[in-house]
């Protein structure tokens, strides 16, 4: 690829990489500030991640004889967002126990969810699943490099279409407004006669089941394969992602944009041959992630946008 | 230390939780076995032969314990001042790659060297101690980053933690792929290896190393530093309040980066331990999880530095009887089982926290005259 095109490889191949790899991080994020907006912290989405990766990848390679290759990766999407949805009812409840920290409980989660995706995911290293189909975006271009850049997954567009839907979730529904108030004034929710408890519980399933077909991206499209290092940190950037979002869906999108394309500088530039320091290329994103705190943080008051409630321990 | 009345129902309760707790766990590990087909007794007699069964054995354990216990120190001292702090992984890489390049340094004069260079023919105990110097300076500074920027940019420090584990490992792969390679490394890039005279060597008739001793020791001294100190009663008041302790003139501030720069030293040091004893050269082998499981370890303990010490060897068993599980003809497990059995322990510890204080066991029988028993503050973050 990159000898046809020189050094336009270089732009194309992240702009390729942009496309492809800002899947999971807006599938975690959007998830994540679901969570966040009801004043809960969920920091175990990589855990949810890779058994979503791991469901998506075994359902789509169990049912191709059964269902047709055409159907079962759909499945496996779903599955993988229902997995997640499981270890988001167990992070919901056990995060709402008094006196538990929900930071702490994140991390177990983390634990908890890669051992169960790496336990039964062990025999689905080696087999074949079949991926999910690709829109081809670049059919109007001959060159072949340019073609495969723009085959896009229909996942990336259906959560570019959640992002906008969530905002407008947030500010025009009646439960969007529920949720607002859970996380900014749970006493002001309880006012309202609103469960605190019922509210946060189905956010954080929710916003598992959004993480969950997050890891089916990574399975089922790029890159394609289940591995225990399928991941590259996307489900633990996800409550960084929301902090440089401003727990805003729609800015949670360009997030995600800017983030699939920071991974993709170290590759696209390996295609042209720039090998040194790839390593360091590759930690771009925690570098990045890490600064942007560091001057939107302030220890004179919280961040705009932030919740009323993260953070707090009922 | 006298024990009164009123806090022996409150010792015997941080006791019996978390091994009711354990052994909880014990129970719904083995239920997630019997519904993968596996015997569960099975499965505990394979753990606790190749754990605790005999003394060849315990001894691995041990071995998988001295980092554990440096581990979790990483973690349980930010929280006695209210910080949770999860950089454990990334200190203890920072660790390897400064006893790494010391130890280079100290051996040869050079990270990089040929075949003609000569050691310097320093004394071993001299470039162990520069090593763990090295160690403790640059997992303790990585450390201290986060506490600083948590004290002067109010940045969450178990985010800045967590992402700075990346960076530590990206700095590692990119030193040992990079300016500190050892060209004859293909496989698996490495640097230059320590001289075996200099590695640290095992205790008397054992295969365990200097380490365990290191663990031992840092826990102790941890120990005593927070619980009998007043420098460690300074940041016990400010991690109950920030505040209060704010107004009774306590350098916040200072206590903050002096807790996190120890913290990281800790694990710093079991970093240099793993490039010391264990690897005797700084490759990606060093990144081994312990970072993540000392976290576990700090929790299970309640954040007491010798609860942490008892922890880590349980939980270096539970780890070093990952092998066998998979070897084992009759259960041929996943060697992922053991990270399952740590997660299941980890949520049913958390879940224990919510039960101080509401069992009815462990209450203080309602006499006016005692005084109210006096309970530790969880960590908040």
């Amino acid at each position: 690829m990159a000898d046809a095109l020189g050094w336009w490889g270089v732009p194309l191949g992240i702009l390729a990489g942009t496309l492809r790899g800002s899947a999971p991080f807006l599938f975690v994020s959007l998830g994540e500030c679901l969570t966040e907006k009801s004043g809960k912290i969920n920091l175990g989405l990589e855990g949810t991640l890779l058994t979503g990766a791991m469901t998506a990848y075994a359902v789509s390679s169990l049912l191709q004889d059964k269902v047709g290759s055409a159907l079962s990766p759909w499945l496996g999407v779903l599955a993988a967002g229902c997995a997640g949805m499981l270890l988001g009812l167990l992070h919901a409840w056990l995060s709402q126990q008094p006196k538990v920290n929900d930071i702490a409980v994140g991390i177990a989660m983390i634990i908890f969810g890669s051992g169960i995706a790496f336990f039964f995911g062990k025999p689905f290293i080696q087999p074949k699943a079949p991926q999910l189909p690709t829109i081809d975006l670049g059919a109007w271009s001959s060159s072949p490099a340019v073609q495969s850049a723009l085959k896009i997954s229909p996942l990336f567009l259906l959560g570019v279409a959640i992002a906008p839907l969530m905002f407008w979730f947030f500010k025009s529904t009646r439960w969007g407004l529920f949720i607002r108030a859970v996380g900014d004034s749970p006493d002001a929710a309880l006012a309202m006669g609103v469960s605190i408890t019922k509210v946060r519980m189905l956010c954080i399933v929710a916003g598992s089941f959004l993480a969950g077909i997050g890891g089916a991206c990574l399975s089922l499209y790029y890159p394609g394969l289940w591995s225990e290092s399928v991941s590259s940190g996307q489900g633990l950037m996800a409550v960084a992602l929301v902090i440089f979002a401003r727990w805003n869906p729609i800015q949670c999108l360009w997030a995600s944009l800017f983030f699939g394309g920071a991974q993709a500088v170290g590759p696209a530039l390996q295609s042209v041959g720039i090998d040194q320091g790839r390593y360091l290329f590759n930690a771009a994103p925690y570098v990045l992630t890490l600064l942007i705190m560091i001057i939107t943080c302030s220890p004179k008051k919280t961040l705009s946008g932030a919740p009323g409630a993260l953070g707090t321990i009922n | 230390m006298a024990l009164s009345r009123s806090n022996w129902r409150s010792t015997a309760e941080a006791i019996c939780v978390p091994i009711a707790a354990i052994l909880f766990a014990l129970i719904l590990f083995g239920i997630f076995c019997s519904f993968n087909g596996k015997d569960p007794f099975l499965v505990y007699e394979a753990i606790g032969k190749t754990a605790f069964g005999n003394w060849r054995s315990f001894q691995g354990t041990l071995l998988r314990a001295a980092p554990l216990m440096l581990t979790a120190l990483c973690t349980a001292l930010p929280a006695r001042l209210g910080l949770m702090i999860i950089g454990n992984e990334g200190a203890l890489v920072m660790g390897g790659i400064g006893a790494t390049i010391f130890g280079l340094l100290l051996s040869y004069g050079s990270v990089l060297p040929t075949s003609t260079t000569t050691t310097l023919g320093l004394p071993p105990l001299m470039v162990q101690l520069g090593m763990a110097l090295a160690g403790i300076v640059f997992g303790g500074v990585w450390i201290a980053i986060v506490g600083a920027l948590r004290h002067y940019r109010a940045v969450n420090e178990t985010i800045s933690s967590l992402l700075m584990n990346y960076i530590a490992i990206a700095l590692l792969n990119h030193l040992v792929e990079g300016p500190m390679k050892d060209p004859s490394s293909l496989n698996k890039p490495s640097s230059f290896p320590i001289p075996e005279i200099y590695l640290l060597g095992n205790l008397g008739g054992t295969r365990i190393h200097y380490g365990l001793l290191y663990g031992v020791i840092a826990c102790t001294v941890a120990y005593f530093l927070i619980q009998h100190t007043t420098f460690g009663f300074a940041a016990r008041t400010a991690g109950g309040n920030v505040k209060a302790a704010r107004i009774a003139g306590l350098p916040v501030g200072k206590l903050t980066i002096i807790i996190c720069f120890l913290a990281g030293s800790c694990a710093g040091l079991a970093g240099m331990v793993e490039v010391a004893a264990v690897q005797g050269q700084a490759n990606a082998s060093i990144v081994a999880g312990y970072g993540y499981s000392g976290i576990l370890v700090a929790f299970v303990a309640r954040y007491n530095p010798l609860a942490a010490a008892l922890v880590a060897v349980l939980l270096g068993g539970i780890i070093n009887s990952g092998g066998a599980l998979q070897r084992s003809e009759l259960l041929r497990m996943p060697d992922a089982t053991v990270l399952v059995f740590q997660g299941l322990v980890f949520i049913v510890v958390l879940y224990s926290e919510s039960l101080y204080g509401r069992l009815k066991i462990f209450k203080e029988p309602e006499v006016p005259a005692t005084p109210p028993p006096t309970t530790t503050t969880t960590a908040t973050v």
